[in-house]
């Protein structure tokens, strides 16, 4: 399977547009063409070159397995101390509206020491069935053990997708199961959508640019993804319907070779992503020391600031300030950019915002493409008038 | 101490956008820089070299051209590199990227600990490192964001986990994956740069990597696939308002009223 040339079919005008076609810079021609390992199988030669030039050649169809062995959309139910992490709650919402599709149950894992209430938190939240690995060697995370209890929970229940929050601990555990059963595993889906045939469609932006991809896993399964906390939304409680199914692992299964030497509580630190208002500034800013008349104006609107990930790289600030796939999703009443030209990157940790207002003095920023209210104008001059208007 | 850095060359720009009537990506051909997150676990890796003595060597994956960042790895003081380079592992996702780092890691004999920057900028997906570790045998810890001890078998590491931090001693060998700024990194010497041989860097190909399966590379070997790309959506329930600057300091002053922020 791969690209095939016909370089018969290929003069030097279809070589040089085949060579503009290319977006990664990985067709060559001298006469001949030449494809690099800087390809990165996008097909475009395929589909825009000339026709016949560049061919995909599959080889025997992949295997598929089969699809109706596996069940359900289960979320991994991050939990600690027994408190059950948001974002799971936020992937129930979820999986209850990819089910309506296939008819399938919405089921749960849930690996910790003493999760009882947890359990029946999950219940009422609409799961159909929790499963429970409950442990006293499972009460930290340690890598080895949580991964075992999800293998084993893969192996034993088969469901067809998994969901896991994009937390710190999802995003160890995730792809060392996945690694594990050999699944396709996507990061930090931005939506989620089901096909009848139980794939699952997930997209999220690609190619570090503004582009989005929807990616599926049409030959295996199951399919595994992780989502970041404030994507999607917790639905409302409900009377449970649903069970919990206690599930055990063999004491060799819960040794690894890591040792928890101590947890402590990280000190409070004010955190954008439960910020309220927000006040965004980007490469718009030309100096630093204009960050003092920023952070004045932000605090008349009560906004916490925070920045794209140029002024991060630039050290004006620290990571944790930092909106988008690499920093933080936030999902405030109210979010206003200033001086932010509007990446994927950064629209995909911002752009479920209540309120979205955009200030660049480019009409073409790209984030006037997901504000709900574009001002085409100089930050420094209407941020200044607006702090006059609000007086002090 | 055996220590191997996996790196990744990355785009030089995030700029990259789709043409909204071809479909055609349109990438400007700026030349590739060293994954940022990379130089956090490279300079851990200097730093433990000098205590326990040793060697580093990184890895990366790449076109011909990822050479060039792979240079600036023994710039900052590595003693080899590795470059796995092969279209056999074009279209790669997750799995057979990591499927294909870890043939590579086999085919560079022993190691203490291997050593990965977080994510990279481009694909972001941070996955890789943990993916790596599982299909080597060995357990990992993300987010590294301070060494506080190691041994000839062992590692202590901290990381933050959502509200704690966790402090745990690993066996080695392990792999860990650097938070940014866990330590502050070294620039590249010019006057390394200059002493650079040409033997310090091996490129390998697909048929280089003993007992590599290629049906588990590449586009191939990836059970994710992208069905399709598209610009993202626009949002269509949205007013654009232009005038002076006292016009729209005026209106969006007026507009947060209206909403009750002010």
């Amino acid at each position: 399977m791969g690209l095939v040339i016909h370089q018969e079919k290929i003069d030097p005008a279809a070589g040089e547009k085949l060579v503009s076609i290319c977006p990664f810079g990985a067709i060559s021609y001298d006469g001949k063409l030449h494809i690099s390992s800087a390809c990165k199988m996008c097909k475009l030669c395929v589909k825009k070159g000339p026709e016949g030039a560049v061919t995909f050649e599959e080889e025997a169809p992949a295997a598929v397995c089969n699809k109706d062995e596996w069940k359900g959309v289960a979320v991994f139910a991050e939990q600690r101390r027994g408190r059950v992490h948001p974002v799971s709650l936020e992937l129930v919402g979820k999986a209850r509206e990819l089910v309506k599709v296939t008819g399938h149950p919405v089921l749960a894992l849930l690996i910790g020491s003493n999760v009882r209430e947890a359990a029946e938190e999950l219940l009422s939240y609409g799961v159909d069935r929790v499963y429970v690995y409950d442990d006293p060697a499972l009460q930290d995370f340690v890598i080895t053990p949580y991964a075992n209890a999800f293998a084993d929970f893969i192996e034993r229940v088969k469901p067809s997708s998994i969901l896991v929050g994009a937390t710190v601990l999802g995003r160890s555990l995730a792809p060392k199961v996945a690694a594990r059963v050999r699944a396709g595993l996507t990061a930090d889906c931005t939506m989620l959508e089901m096909k009848e045939n139980t794939d699952l469609v997930q997209i999220r932006p690609a190619f570090g640019g503004n582009i989005m991809a929807r990616i599926v896993t049409p030959n295996t399964r199951p399919q595994f993804c992780t989502v970041r906390y404030k994507i999607f939304s917790a639905p409302e409680k409900e009377a449970p319907h649903g069970e919990i199914v206690s599930m055990a692992l063999p004491a060799e299964k819960l040794a690894g070779k890591t040792e928890v030497l101590r947890t402590v509580k990280k000190p409070e630190e004010t955190d954008i992503s439960d910020a309220e208002v927000i006040l965004a500034v980007g490469r718009g800013v030309k100096s630093r020391d204009d960050l003092e008349f920023i952070a004045g104006i932000a605090e008349k609107l009560g906004a916490k600031l925070a920045c794209t990930r140029p002024l991060v790289e630039a050290g004006w600030f620290d990571a944790k300030h930092q909106i988008g796939l690499s920093g933080r999703t936030v999902k405030p009443k109210l979010i206003i950019t200033a001086g932010v030209s509007g990446s994927v990157q950064f629209a995909a940790g911002m752009r479920s915002s209540d309120v979205i207002i955009a200030i660049n003095n480019d009409p073409n920023a790209s984030v006037f493409d997901i504000a709900h209210y574009g001002f085409v104008g100089d930050l420094y001059e209407i941020l200044p008038k607006l702090a006059e208007k609000m007086g002090g | 101490m055996d220590l191997i850095v996996c790196v990744k060359q990355v785009p030089g720009t995030t700029n990259v956008e789709v043409d909204p009537v071809t479909g055609v990506l349109k990438r400007d051909g700026v030349a590739g820089k060293l994954n940022p997150y990379d130089l956090f676990a490279l300079e851990a890796a200097f730093r433990i070299r000098e205590k326990t003595g040793g060697t580093v060597r990184t890895l990366s994956m790449g076109p011909n051209q990822a050479v060039q960042s792979l240079r600036e790895t023994l710039a900052m003081g590595a003693d080899s590199a590795v470059l796995l380079s092969d279209r056999k592992f074009a279209g790669a996702d997750v799995q057979a990227t990591s499927y294909a780092i870890q043939s590579g890691i086999r085919a560079m004999g022993g190691f203490d600990l291997i050593l990965c920057g977080k994510q990279t900028t481009d694909g972001d997906t941070a996955q890789v490192g943990a993916e790596v570790a599982e299909m080597l045998g060995i357990e990992h810890a993300t987010n590294v964001s301070e060494i506080s001890e190691i041994t000839k078998d062992s590692i202590t590491v901290t990381f933050s986990l959502d509200d704690v931090l966790q402090m745990q001693k690993m066996s080695l060998p392990c792999l860990i994956t650097l938070e940014k700024d866990a330590f502050t990194p070294r620039l590249p010497s010019f006057r390394r740069m200059k002493a650079i041989k040409e033997e310090q860097i091996t490129v390998l190909t697909a048929a280089d990597l003993p007992g590599l399966e290629e049906k588990r590379c590449g586009l191939k070997g990836s059970p994710t696939q992208v069905e399709k790309i598209f610009p993202p959506e626009k949002n269509s329930d949205k007013e654009t308002f232009r005038g002076t600057s006292d016009e729209l300091s005026e209106t969006l002053y007026g507009l947060l009223k209206a909403k009750k922020f002010i």
